[in-house]
């Protein structure tokens, strides 16, 4: 039968541990070895400390911007890119896929150094383009962090999702957009009604994505801060789960964590497909 | 003013100065303005790979004071050496004893290979058999499937973690190749890739004798061989990037993967930023050459399921 490894490795890694997730989110752990019944109180633990507040609120903040700052810049560039010859759109395609190639770690680690004050490539960069930002502290300062993550998930997502736009924009009718031409609509009426409906599906297929991807952010600002950032600026939902988990060893909280996460997540993406279906 | 600023005055000249030449022409300065904008996000998008490369040359008392390379007047060994790959390669001493930076580079390497190997077999074979098999209870794996789908890995890892620890795989390879060697993505991957396989070829094989598994490797394996190029590449990448598994399942220093040693490195190499960025200008080699031999079959593997399902 070939389901049979899927089947294996399903009920062994994916059924037990569900199931076995469950029960840890009502147990206390010392390590992976004991366990003792608390009930809810794990889910009272967290819920009443103001680190997971922090979580939510730096995760749901990157979550929006990165939903309504990057995707439209993805579209934008992949509207650009669909107009050229193709030759020239593989090259570019290629160019601004590759910062997804490299892993998140890497990254954090490449730009950990990129944001040096005074000396690093972003803040020259910036200080030669507008005058500022040459001595700021991007990293240790906890009302930059967040932008900085920003800058760096756009590096890193930006070429990613406009992959997606293109290839809808490639399966665009031309016809319906010649028509709406010779009937006089200008380009933002182009956009707006004949465009922009046929790639819908995969609009809201790459917001949603993007937006559960957002949710589990973890190892980006874990190695561009070293940590979880000045006052936790950098501290994500992930980031409390492993910190939790892992470092302090709470096995039961940690899963207590995840099912709240797996919550938010649900709840976000129905909104998202509700309101999609309802426009 | 400085370069910047004059580079970008320019450009927006020549755009004025078409659109005067061509003031009915608005396709020709619409040109220039998209590769203009395409250029600038381009270069955006290499400047911190190419700030990499030339960072990793540069010595560490000069590494910070030029943004790329140094002037060419000052190029002399005190400015651009390989001092910063023979720190890397010297090996740390670590509580552990001495570990040279290769074992990292084999331990990805082993890890990525094999974890792909394994995972192309399991899913394309899963694959193939939701494709090509009606049997009962079909449907409900697929929806079973969808819907495993959407946890959030992180949910199961405190409970993986307890079961890798009953198992006394703690410290193992095993604890990172088990339990995801089989993906649920990829078995959608093939099985999507599969659909398309015509079933008189498969039915034409089994009446001139062949096995249901030789079917399934001399028939349909080579006719979906694309999607079996992007989906190496997916979870090739996936395996040397993996931070969280090898950080949380590993304890042996020289058991250890690139991104959690590059991690260490940033708190042992506090002042020589040159030993850990050459690290990681290594680890980004091997998925990038990857990528450029398998990139049409990887943008084609990735958009599939978007676009067409």
């Amino acid at each position: 039968m070939f389901l049979a490894p899927y089947l294996v490795l399903t009920a062994l890694f994916f059924v037990y541990p569900f199931l076995n997730s469950i029960w840890l989110a009502f147990h206390q752990t010392n390590g992976p070895g004991s366990a003792v019944f608390v009930g809810l109180s794990n889910f009272r633990f967290v819920l009443g400390d103001p680190d997971f507040y922090t979580a939510v609120k730096n995760t749901t903040i990157y979550a929006i911007t990165s939903v309504l700052i990057q995707l439209p810049l993805s579209l934008g560039l992949a509207m650009l890119l669909n107009s050229g010859k193709s030759r020239v759109r593989n090259v570019f395609r290629l160019i601004l896929f590759s910062p997804h190639l490299v892993g998140s770690i890497f990254v954090g680690i490449l730009f950990s150094v990129i944001f040096t004050p005074r000396y690093g490539l972003f803040n020259r960069g910036l200080q030669s383009l507008i005058g500022w930002g040459l001595e700021e502290r991007w990293l240790s300062n906890p009302g930059l962090v967040m932008p900085a993550l920003l800058v760096v998930s756009m590096w890193m997502y930006v070429g990613f999702n406009m992959i997606y736009f293109l290839a809808a924009l490639q399966n665009v009718d031309q016809t319906l957009e010649e028509a709406a031409r010779v009937d006089g609509a200008n380009r933002w009426q182009l956009f707006r009604h004949v465009t922009l409906p046929q790639i819908k599906p995969v609009a809201i297929f790459v917001v949603v994505m993007s937006t559960i991807g957002s949710y589990q952010l973890f190892e980006l600002p874990y190695a561009l801060l070293g940590g979880f950032g000045p006052n936790n600026a950098g501290l994500t939902i992930v980031g409390y789960l492993y910190s939790t988990a892992f470092e302090t060893g709470d096995l039961g909280t940690g899963a207590a964590i995840g099912w709240l996460l797996a919550l938010i997540i649900f709840t976000v993406s129905t909104i998202q497909l509700k309101l999609a279906r309802v426009e | 003013m400085n370069t910047i600023h004059i580079t970008l005055l320019f450009l927006a000249g020549i755009f004025g100065v078409l659109r005067w030449v061509y003031p009915r022409k608005a396709e020709i300065s619409g040109a220039f303005a998209r590769y203009v904008l395409l250029g600038v996000a381009a270069f955006l998008i290499l400047s911190p790979f190419a700030w990499l490369v030339c960072a990793v040359f540069k010595d560490k008392d000069v590494l910070m004071q030029y943004s790329f390379l140094p002037p060419i007047a000052e190029w002399s060994r005190a400015t651009l050496n390989l001092d910063n790959f023979r720190a890397l390669f010297s090996g740390e001493d670590t509580v552990q004893g001495r570990v040279y930076f290769w074992e990292y580079v084999i331990n990805s390497l082993f890890l990525a290979a094999t974890s792909t190997s394994v995972n192309l077999f399991f899913t394309s074979m899963g694959g193939y058999a939701l494709s090509k098999y009606e049997f009962r209870g079909r449907q409900s794996i697929m929806a079973f499937m969808v819907g495993s789908m959407m946890f959030p890995g992180m949910l199961f890892l405190a409970p993986v973690y307890k079961m890798i620890f009953q198992f006394g795989w703690m410290d193992t390879y095993l604890a990172l190749l088990v339990p995801g060697a089989c993906s649920v993505f990829g078995i959608f991957l093939f099985r999507q890739a599969m659909v398309s396989v015509p079933q008189s070829l498969i039915e034409a094989a089994r009446i001139d004798g062949a096995s249901e598994f030789g079917i399934y490797l001399r028939v349909a394996m080579p006719l979906v061989r694309p999607m079996t190029g992007a989906f190496c590449l997916i979870t090739f990448l996936g395996s040397w990037n993996n931070f969280v598994g090898p950080q949380v399942f590993i304890q042996t220093q020289s058991s250890l993967t690139l991104p959690v040693v590059l991690n260490q490195y940033i708190g042992v190499y506090t002042q020589q930023y040159g030993v850990f960025l050459a690290g990681t200008l290594l680890a980004v080699i091997p998925p990038a050459v990857l990528f450029f031999a398998l990139q049409r079959e990887f943008v084609a593997g990735l958009t599939s399921g978007a676009v067409k399902g």
